[in-house]
């Protein structure tokens, strides 16, 4: 089986390829667009140089060998969400080439990346039906369209749906953690396109390459080729040819449909966009980006285990995302302890986050806030059991610790003579763990520092607690 | 009717008549359209003349000198627009069908820099159709006649423009010029035509035809109105990625620079491209008449350009059939109904005239995969040659010469029915474009031919204006339009007394004659 992905992948500019408007999601329809997205006649394009520097990015973190001079070029079709009539892309001149990404297996497999381009997305369309060719109508919604994407080619390397898997989550993890694209393919950021073709055992030469479209999530992407394999195959073994098509993954059925024949390739008529100068880069430019490319997960991990003393499992878990890795550097500038910082951070922040669903682009606090709360415990302000209702809290109302503690009146109580009292109350009220204690079972100790701490709200200083009712007890022992 | 009324004044005079306060620019706009409304009839230079609006702007450019504030390098002068650029509010119909009823929703660069300068946008001007042409014949919204013979073609595509200068219905105008089309129409018209280097004029809001080769380029009646839109329009502008981020000289100041010991090269291929004898004894005459104010003349060869027409029928079309695909009915322009989308396409793009689906095709077919390296990819080749050869050629030459079309102005339908003999008007003029070099038209005679002859307003012969072509390195206009300014002031007397002659026929008596002529020129 010998796969190749071409993966699409919207670069977190704030504005568009070619314009000034702003590449938000989910603004209103038709909202962020000007004469040069809707391609007015008259309009022309001015590169973003953000996005330049972003796909620069990319493509040295996939290991390509970046071309100081590429060259915009018109890809031309008739569709109605493509406003000029042509897409401007790159085509025999593109940014980067000859990188490579390494999936860890077992075994471990380099899968070769032949190009990396940048172009602009296309408009979305809304059909009245099943399709444009059915539909009694067709609305346009042209926020889209000039956001800019890189175009990311595989070589023919990937042999198994697994493979793939593992190469797209390699480059999803490689794009979020540089801060490239949001890579998401529910909204459309990251898209995935798939040939396939299988090769007959004894045989060189692949066979006829079939396409693969609609593919809307790494799992879609699995199991079309899984499909396509087991298709492919059984077509082959019955002495069939496959043919050379364009096929899509109908989600609800689980199976690939033919989309159109692919006899005769669509003829693009590429040719370098008179509009733009080729975009030349210099070797110093190219310079200060390698020096800003943000460290790759793999490093911060190591970074993570071997200078901040994390286990290794914690790192992990940790660079799993960029944005909880940059909450933890943050929480590390803000002066935290480490470790404290990472075990609250995985225990609490993400319990609390999972369990009301929430992704890690989603955290509910900031790093100040949770250095905060843990310096609060650290000063013997609050207990680390107030602490865990405190950080509940701050997550659903977006509040600073302090404010919290001050507000709700939940300091710690060290005030002895107040705690004495206390304690010579529960001693009162629970003979029985103190005869049991007198008996030898220090077990109960901790039981009536529970209702202590019971009694004052959970406030009460515990090891100062701990302290008093051993004295106390041990008097009664004595006497 | 008498020669110092206002509409028969250059620019330049007419700004300094409104700053020492004699004239407001209420008066000159108004000026201007009662001539419009005079000879309209009669030229057709414009598709929309934008009385109210031109008014409003006298009227605010009138208050701001009033109130001592200075009104800008234009304040309260007229300039007409070629409709392929876009003027917020205004149509834009590139002469076509496609476009006849969309109103533009911004300006093009250069419009908002005439306004920024108090310039008096009056009027679009009618053009070939997305100024695919050389007579203004393949406009789909209306004829244009040439004043000097309304039985002419005004010469293509910025033809409205031209026409508009030549019959003091302008003083000023912006035209567009991707072959020839700034420079042809100029020459056929009698006035002067600029093509700026590539990169000089911002392209924003110019609907673009073939966009490695179109710039926006200015007309006026002589090389000293020439430049005062040229001061204006000049520029790099970061909406356009391909103008030239570098300074810009004030080109009315360079034309007092001396033209002595200037070294001009006059191609010996030009007179060969079909020169008509009337139009090489009028360049025969300039050369001497260039002698003698000091310019050193020697014959140069630049054997590429034998292929420059061959080469940009081949870029141009290419790129155009690119531009051109936007035009499909789903977001403006006209929309042809239909059951299907993909019918609605074919239907919607019926609605470009003949000329331009000719170059649709053949650009299509220019950029097919199969024909892309045989066709495009030479093409670009053979352009790298010609620039080639200009360069080489000014390293020892400052300016080149050669006149700017190989005849004067042809009878309207003469040569509608023979697409290679229209493209033939180009000839001389597509050089500059495919080398990016800045070059001028300026009147240098008169060819005499037969008249409309008969009795009454007859006569036997009729004089029809010739241009000099000025070329020279890129962004070196000012050596240009000084060399032209120097030129044109030798020409003046005998080039102005005949305008004014033309000016007077024009719109008095010639109804009779005019319908004779359209119905003599089938
Ligand atoms: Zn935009």
């Amino acid at each position: 089986m010998v796969v190749g992905l071409e993966v699409h992948a919207e670069l977190l500019t704030k504005s568009k390829m070619f314009c000034r408007c702003s590449t938000r999601f989910g603004d209103p329809p038709n909202s962020n667009v000007c004469p040069v997205c809707l391609g007015l006649p008259g309009s022309l394009p001015v590169v973003n140089g953000e996005a330049v520097r972003l796909a620069v990015i990319a493509a040295l973190t996939l290991n390509c060998q970046v071309n100081l001079r590429s060259r915009f070029a018109r890809k031309n079709y008739f569709y109605p969400d493509l406003p000029k009539g042509y897409q401007i892309s790159q085509y025999d001149e593109p940014l980067a080439v000859n990188g490579y990404v390494m999936i860890p297996g077992p075994p471990p497999k380099k899968i070769r990346i032949r190009r990396l381009h940048l172009e602009e997305d296309a408009g979305k369309s809304l059909h009245a039906g099943d399709d444009i060719t059915r539909a009694a109508y067709s609305l346009l919604d042209f926020n889209r369209c000039g956001v800019p994407l890189i175009e990311i080619v595989s070589e023919p390397d990937i042999s198994s749906p697994e493979e793939a898997r593992q190469y797209l989550e390699e480059l999803r993890r490689i794009l979020e953690f540089t801060g490239v694209s949001d890579v998401k393919m529910e909204e459309g950021s990251m898209r995935v396109d798939s040939n396939i073709s299988l090769r007959r055992a004894g045989q060189d030469q692949p066979g006829a390459l079939v396409e693969l479209k609609n593919l809307n999530s790494f799992r879609a992407v699995v199991r079309a080729l899984a499909y396509e394999r087991d298709r492919q195959s059984r077509i082959l073994a019955a002495g069939g040819t496959v043919l050379r098509e364009t096929r899509g993954w109908d989600e609800s059925l689980e199976i690939t449909v033919p989309l159109r024949a692919k006899e005769t390739s669509e003829d693009y008529r590429y040719f370098p966009d008179p509009d733009l100068p080729p975009l030349v880069l210099s070797e110093e430019w190219l310079e200060k980006v390698r020096r800003e490319v943000p460290p790759l997960p793999e490093e911060k991990r190591e970074y993570y285990v071997n200078v901040l003393g994390i286990p290794a499992y914690d790192a992990g878990i940790l660079t799993s995302s960029r944005k909880l890795a940059e909450f933890f550097d943050e929480c590390m500038s803000e002066g935290a302890d480490p470790k404290v910082a990472s075990n609250w951070i995985l225990s609490e922040l993400l319990g609390y986050m999972n369990s009301c669903g929430l992704g890690p682009d989603a955290i509910p606090t900031s790093p100040e806030f949770l250095v905060k709360l843990v310096k609060l415990i650290e000063k013997g302000v609050i207990s680390g059991r107030i602490a865990k209702d405190i950080l509940v809290k701050m997550a659903e109302t977006g509040r600073d610790p302090e404010e919290i503690v001050r507000e709700e009146g939940l300091q710690q109580v060290t005030d002895e003579a107040f705690l004495q009292q206390v304690i010579d109350q529960v001693i009162a009220e629970n003979p029985s763990a103190v005869e049991g204690i007198k008996k030898g079972r220090s077990k109960a100790i901790g039981f009536l520092v529970g209702q202590v701490m019971k009694k004052t709200g959970g406030r009460a200083n515990p090891e100062i607690v701990n302290i008093i009712i051993k004295s106390k007890l041990e008097w009664i022992r004595d006497a | 009717m008498n020669d110092d009324a206002l509409w028969n004044m250059k620019a330049s005079a007419l700004l300094e008549l409104m700053a020492a306060g004699e004239v407001s620019s209420v008066e000159v706009v108004e000026a201007f359209l009662d001539r419009i409304s005079e000879v309209e009839r009669e030229v057709g230079a414009f598709l929309e003349v934008m009385q109210e609006e031109a008014l409003a702007q006298a009227r605010r450019i009138d208050k701001l000198r009033q109130s001592g504030e200075y009104p800008g390098l234009l304040g309260g002068i007229p300039v007409a627009v070629k409709d392929n650029i876009c003027a917020a509010g205004a149509g834009c119909t590139c002469g076509s069908r496609m476009l006849a009823d969309w109103t533009a929703p911004y300006d093009a660069t250069v419009v908002r820099a005439l306004k920024e300068q108090g310039a008096v946008i009056i009027g679009k001007t009618n053009m070939d159709e997305f100024a695919m042409g050389s007579s203004t014949e393949n406009s789909a919204l209306g004829v244009t006649r040439n004043p000097w013979d309304l039985r002419r073609v005004p010469g293509g595509s910025s033809g409205g423009s031209a026409a508009a200068v030549a019959a003091g219905e302008v003083p000023l105008a912006l035209g567009s010029d991707t072959g020839g089309s700034v420079r042809q129409p100029a020459a056929f018209t009698g006035v002067t035509g600029l093509k700026p280097t590539y990169g000089r004029v911002s392209r924003y809001g110019l609907v673009a035809f073939a966009s490695s080769l179109d710039q926006i380029g200015p007309l006026a009646a002589d090389v000293k109105d020439l430049c005062l839109l040229m001061d204006v329009i000049s520029g790099f502008d970061e909406r356009d990625s391909t103008s030239e981020d570098r300074p810009v000289p004030s080109y009315s100041q360079a034309l007092s620079r001396s033209t002595r010991g200037l070294k001009g090269g006059v191609p010996k291929e030009c007179l060969t491209q079909g020169v008509s004898p009337g139009v090489r004894r009028c360049f025969e005459r300039a050369l001497e008449m260039l002698e003698e104010l000091g310019i050193d003349i020697k014959e140069i060869s630049l054997p590429m350009t034998r292929y420059a027409l061959d080469c940009y029928y081949i870029i141009a079309p290419a790129e155009a059939s690119s531009n051109l695909s936007r035009f499909d009915g789903v977001r403006y322009g006209v929309r042809a109904e239909t059951e299907s989308f993909e019918k609605m396409y074919m239907r919607t793009r019926r609605n470009f005239g003949p000329e331009v689906r000719r170059r649709i095709m053949l650009g299509t077919f220019a950029l097919s995969a199969g024909y892309y390296d045989a066709y495009y990819l030479r093409a670009a080749k053979v352009r790298t040659l010609i620039r080639r050869d200009f360069k080489r050629a000014f390293e020892e030459f400052d300016i080149i010469l050669s006149p700017t079309a190989p005849t004067s102005a042809f009878l309207l339908g003469e040569r509608t029915q023979d697409p290679l003999s229209m493209y033939m008007a180009d000839v001389l003029t597509v050089p500059a474009n495919l080398a990016g070099l800045p070059a001028l038209s300026v009147p240098c005679g008169f060819e005499e031919v037969p008249g409309s002859g008969g009795g009454g307003e007859g006569e036997m012969v009729r004089r029809l204006p010739v241009g000099l072509q000025i070329t020279g390195r890129p962004f070196d206009e000012e050596t240009v339009l000084c060399a032209g300014h120097a030129f044109y002031q030798a020409v003046a007397p005998g080039v102005e007394a005949e305008l004014a002659r033309m000016r007077k026929g024009l719109g008095r008596a010639s109804q009779g004659s005019t319908r004779c002529c359209v119905q003599g020129s089938g």
